[in-house]
């Protein structure tokens, strides 16, 4: 399965480049014609029957994951984050260090040698540290010099015939949707841009748009899903499998409303479920991309995700089906 | 003026963030026998630059040093002729306390930063911070006369002049990032001695520590093919581990992270090597906190490098740097320079 | 002008939802500029040109306001909501909310056992409906409400929701009323999104390409009890911009301002705001640099229902505008 490569690729913000190998093979099997920019971007281009308008749809390659900035002598690795980690999560996990992917363990004291207050107090990044078995600091150096980026070993995994797991659904999902679209031909022209560094920032989104100039954008995301215990209903952003979620307004951009409209549209039409994400925090592409240039209208859809920003999401095969008919049914309404 | 002169200079003039045409002639006139054409740009960006010797068209490299400095302004009155004030930038109300300053109203007025005297205190107040809010600046005149003087919105910056310690080490305020503005002309005075095929712009830019604005609107007049600030990176202190750290008089850091395009990191850590410039790896997670972070999303994105000159005490009137490190960071950018011929420049949008 | 501020500060108009307020300015905006169109992002531009070799100028205000967008309906037709911009759940106790078609609901908290830990996510608008399908009959996920408030004018000042910052709209429509002999091209921009992020002013900017920039907001007072301190006094004049969060005002135009002040006799005041941005932050950093700087309209209560200006002060700012905009720029 795609969805399953690309999950297990490596792509920490910056360091995209297992992922971006991935897409452009993927890109050169279709027979897209493509390029990438001074940031690592990658736009594919399917220029439309009519070609009247350009959309452009968004999706990032990179994920959250760590970065070595320090090595010990006794070949421990220091670490810290890249993008946004809830340290609470990095206990005793496995993870790959480096392009060669180095196997790896979180390490930290324990329970045994903590005092009681200890283990009620959430580990501090410094007390946390990456063991790859080296055996000095000579060696860890050679494995892992400084900036090496760290990814979370996590094998995908299909749970059930809906449900699959693995690491960074944010935004492998969006990039998976955005390589079906591409399998369609369009009066429209379509250019997918296949961003770097959004969970720093954004940052690769405003200098895509500004290359890629469309008259209009989507951004696909995967998005946080908490349809979890101990969330009362009107707390749950998302929730898995009740189709893909279109963004009502997020920390960084408010929909262009005719495009919401439309899309709503277009799954009545198609009998297509969607959901509103309920919430409006975080941020994605579209903040970037509907301040480029005189401004750009856009629109968000997403997957539900649960867990995103660790080792392991979970989200429905159906409902990234769905967001494959509802953004092509938009797509194929526009000339 | 050129070399440590310079650096003196540039440390103890003025030029809070928003303020900083006051070092513009030092500038120009230090530049001037380095550089065929120097501009400011329409937020005071100056721009100085360099003809290479390639044909035409040839390519754009973009050094970047901020020259304005954290300051203060005057936000009120209070009798008995005390002025009250808030930050240009990211200050630590710990070190203000006691401090000389300048306010510069209708003229430059030399003033001291007070609060009320220990002696005075509770006992449990000795143990906290002095806020800013609580702090003034006492210019020794009367109610009148400080109106006539100085109008609110005046800024006021540090008064301190540089210091040499030893081992070439210098101290002394707005080494953040002037130091990087002195690295630009040693570089360039190598470049004059040597045969660089693109066009060097050094730009000192302004309003830095309030939100890397000059960079923004520079590198957009500009759009070079390559970008590099050089900035200041945290020195080695006590208390803080190595690896957040920078140690002085080993050269600079070479930063790796999200704004660093990998082939130039490869190139300047290569030539590096090559040339044997001490240097020191400087891993960053975040983008942020640099001109870098600014040029590299401009237009359809640049390719972006950071030099980062190791600094002890940052944001203080004491910022610590080892003369040695500047000269080590102007060595490499010119080496690099040198370097970069078209099929390098073409070969940084392939990934 | 008092009945324009009362109407501009009694329209809906959340942060995305400026439409009602776009359509009255473009009503009262065409007779007075020689074209009036609308923007990608929702801002309402209207050029007035002018005479000679002058510059291109671009002065900003901006229509939306504050308000809360609808993330949740629940079984029994309760509304639940999120911040459109800074709002404090304390302001929205007691108050009413008004929905785009006019829809009234009022907001409402679940029990607390301390009135500290009210946070928007225990509050709710009730509209009043019986059921989830009854509400979602008038209110759907993704609407927007502001508070509803009558706007009151008691002598000179003038109180309502909402003047941050339809006040800068009325000052910016004032001005162009008054202008007869600029010689400066000077575009009147009524700007969106200003309350989440300086978004309309920033693209508005990018398409106008200005040669100077002037934002026109309301600022904050120190003039009451207690209050932070501030050096800006509600019924002291216009209030010329040093700095604040978003910009550094260029020292060419704040000084410019300055001196028209002095030399036409207009009350001003010098304001250095220590929190909070305005347009001029996203305009002076558009393409190459733009030198901007700002006239703000003192204001207490910010972000409130009762926010309160200076009749005095909002004719200080047309007066400062309109004198300026009458000088060579360089």
């Amino acid at each position: 399965m795609l969805l399953a490569r690309l999950s297990e690729a490596a792509g920490v913000s910056g360091q995209e480049d297992e992922v971006r190998n991935l897409i452009k093979a993927e890109l050169e099997k279709l027979g897209v014609s493509y390029k990438t920019d001074a940031l690592g971007n990658v736009l594919a281009y399917k220029p439309g029957r009519k070609g009247g308008t350009t959309v452009m749809a968004a999706a990032h390659m990179d994920e959250v994951g760590l970065m070595v900035v320090g090595v010990e002598d006794s070949g421990l690795l220091r670490f810290k984050p890249v993008g946004g980690i809830d340290r609470r999560v990095l206990v005793a996990k496995q993870v790959l260090v480096g392009p060669d992917r180095v196997p790896g363990v979180i390490g930290s004291k324990p329970i045994h040698l903590q005092k009681r207050n200890e283990r009620n107090t959430p580990l501090q990044w410094q007390e946390l540290y990456i063991d790859i078995g080296a055996k000095d600091k000579a060696e860890a150096e050679k494995l892992a010099p400084l900036g090496t980026a760290v990814i979370f070993a996590t094998s995908f995994k299909q749970l059930s015939d809906d449900i699959v797991m693995g690491k960074a659904f944010d935004d492998r999902v969006g990039c998976s949707v955005l390589l079906e679209l591409l399998k369609e031909d369009y009066d429209c022209s379509l250019v997918c841009a296949f961003t770097v560094q959004e969970e720093v920032g954004l940052r690769g989104a405003g200098p895509a748009a500004y290359s890629a100039d469309p008259d209009l954008a989507l951004v696909i995301e995967g998005t946080t899903a908490s349809d979890v215990p101990g969330v009362p209903e009107h707390g749950h952003a998302t929730s898995v499998g009740k189709g893909p979620a279109l963004t009502i307004m997020d920390r960084t951009s408010i929909p262009a409303r005719p495009l919401v409209e439309k899309l709503r549209q277009v799954a009545l039409e198609e009998n297509i479920p969607i959901q509103y994400r309920r919430a409006t925090t975080g941020g994605t592409d579209a903040g970037k991309i509907h301040l480029t240039k005189g401004g750009i209208p856009v629109a968000g859809v997403s997957v539900p995700c649960r867990y995103i920003h660790s080792p392991a999401s979970v989200a429905s095969l159906g409902d990234i089906e769905k967001t494959v008919r509802l953004v092509k049914g938009f797509l194929r309404r526009e000339c | 003026m050129t070399g440590k002169d310079l650096l003196r200079a540039l440390s103890g003039g003025k030029g809070v963030s928003g303020y900083e045409s006051d070092l513009v002639p030092l500038l120009s006139q230090s530049f001037a026998p380095l550089a065929d054409e120097i501009k400011e740009d329409s937020l005071g960006n100056l721009v100085m630059l360099r003809r290479g010797t390639g044909s035409e068209p040839r390519s754009k490299i973009m050094l970047a040093a901020h020259m304005d400095e954290i300051g203060l302004v005057i936000t009120g009155y209070e009798p008995g002729g005390f002025l009250r004030f808030a930050n240009i930038g990211g200050i630590d109300d710990r070190v203000l306390l006691a401090q000389e300053v300048i306010v510069h109203g209708r003229k430059d007025l030399v003033g001291v930063i007070g609060a009320k005297p220990p002696h005075i205190q509770e006992p449990d107040e000795q143990d906290k911070t002095v806020k800013m809010n609580d702090l003034f600046i006492d210019v020794g005149l009367d109610d009148e006369t400080v109106k006539q003087l100085v109008e609110i919105g005046d800024m006021a910056t540090i008064a301190q002049q540089p210091v040499e310690l030893q081992n070439q080490r210098h101290a002394g305020k707005a080494l953040d990032d002037r130091a990087g503005v002195v690295v630009m002309q040693l570089c360039l005075e190598i470049l004059s001695k040597l045969s660089h095929s693109a066009d060097v712009y050094a730009v000192a830019t302004v309003q830095e520590e309030v939100g890397l604005r000059g960079a923004v609107v520079s590198t957009y007049g500009i759009v070079p093919d390559i970008g590099i600030a050089i900035d200041v990176g945290h020195g080695d202190i006590p208390g803080v581990p190595a690896y957040d750290t920078l140690p002085l008089g080993k050269g600079p850091g070479i930063a790796y992270g999200p704004q660093v395009h990998p082939k130039l990191y490869q190139r300047l850590t290569e030539l590096a090597k090559e040339w044997s410039v001490p240097y020191n790896v400087e891993p960053s997670t975040s983008p942020a906190g640099t001109d870098a972070y600014a040029i590299q999303i401009t237009q359809h994105g640049i390719p972006t490098a950071l030099i980062s000159l190791p600094l002890r005490y940052m944001h203080t009137a004491v910022e610590t740097l080892d003369w040695s490190d500047l000269e080590a960071a102007a060595r490499l950018l010119a080496l690099f320079i040198c370097s970069v011929d078209s099929e390098f420049v073409e070969g940084l949008q392939c990934f | 002008m008092q009945e324009m501020i009362k109407s501009l500060s009694e329209l809906y108009g959340p942060a995305g939802r400026e439409e009602a307020v776009a359509a009255y300015i473009r009503d009262v905006m065409s007779p007075l500029a020689d074209e009036v169109y609308t923007d990608t992002m929702g801002s309402v531009v209207a050029v007035k040109r002018g005479s000679a070799n002058g510059k291109k100028i671009m002065l900003a205000a901006h229509m939306d306001e504050i308000g809360v967008m609808i993330t949740d309906i629940d079984e029994q037709g309760f509304l639940r909501f999120s911040n459109i911009g800074g709002i404090s759940p304390f302001t929205l106790i007691g108050q009413r909310a008004e929905f785009a078609d006019g829809t009234i609901g009022v907001f409402g908290f679940e029990k607390l056992d301390d009135i500290k830990d009210l946070k928007l996510n225990k509050m709710y608008i009730d509209i009043g409906a019986g059921s989830r399908e009854e509400a979602i009959a008038k209110v759907n996920i993704g609407d927007s409400a502001v508070i509803h408030k009558e706007c009151i004018i008691q002598g000179q000042r003038v109180i309502g929701k909402a003047m941050d910052d339809r006040v800068g709209c009325a000052v910016l429509i004032e001005t162009a009323r008054r202008l007869n002999n600029s010689p400066h091209e000077v575009y009147f921009v009524f700007t969106t999104q200003e309350e989440v992020g300086l978004r309309g002013a920033r693209t508005a900017a990018y398409s106008i390409d200005p040669d100077y920039g002037i934002a026109v907001d309301v600022t904050l007072t120190g003039d009451t009890p207690e209050a932070h301190r501030m050096a800006v006094s509600l019924g002291k004049g216009a209030a010329v911009k040093v700095k604040d969060a978003s910009v550094i005002a260029h020292p060419m135009v704040k000084d410019l301002l300055v001196s028209t002040a002095k030399a036409k006799g207009i009350p001003y005041q010098m304001e250095v705001l220590e929190r909070g941005g305005t347009d001029a932050g996203s305009i002076h950093l558009i393409r190459s640099g733009v030198p901007t700087g700002a006239v703000s309209v003192p204001c207490r209560y910010i972000h409130t229902p009762g926010e309160m200006v200076d009749l005095g002060d909002v004719t200080a700012c047309v007066d400062l505008l309109a004198g300026v905009l009458e000088e060579p720029w360089e």
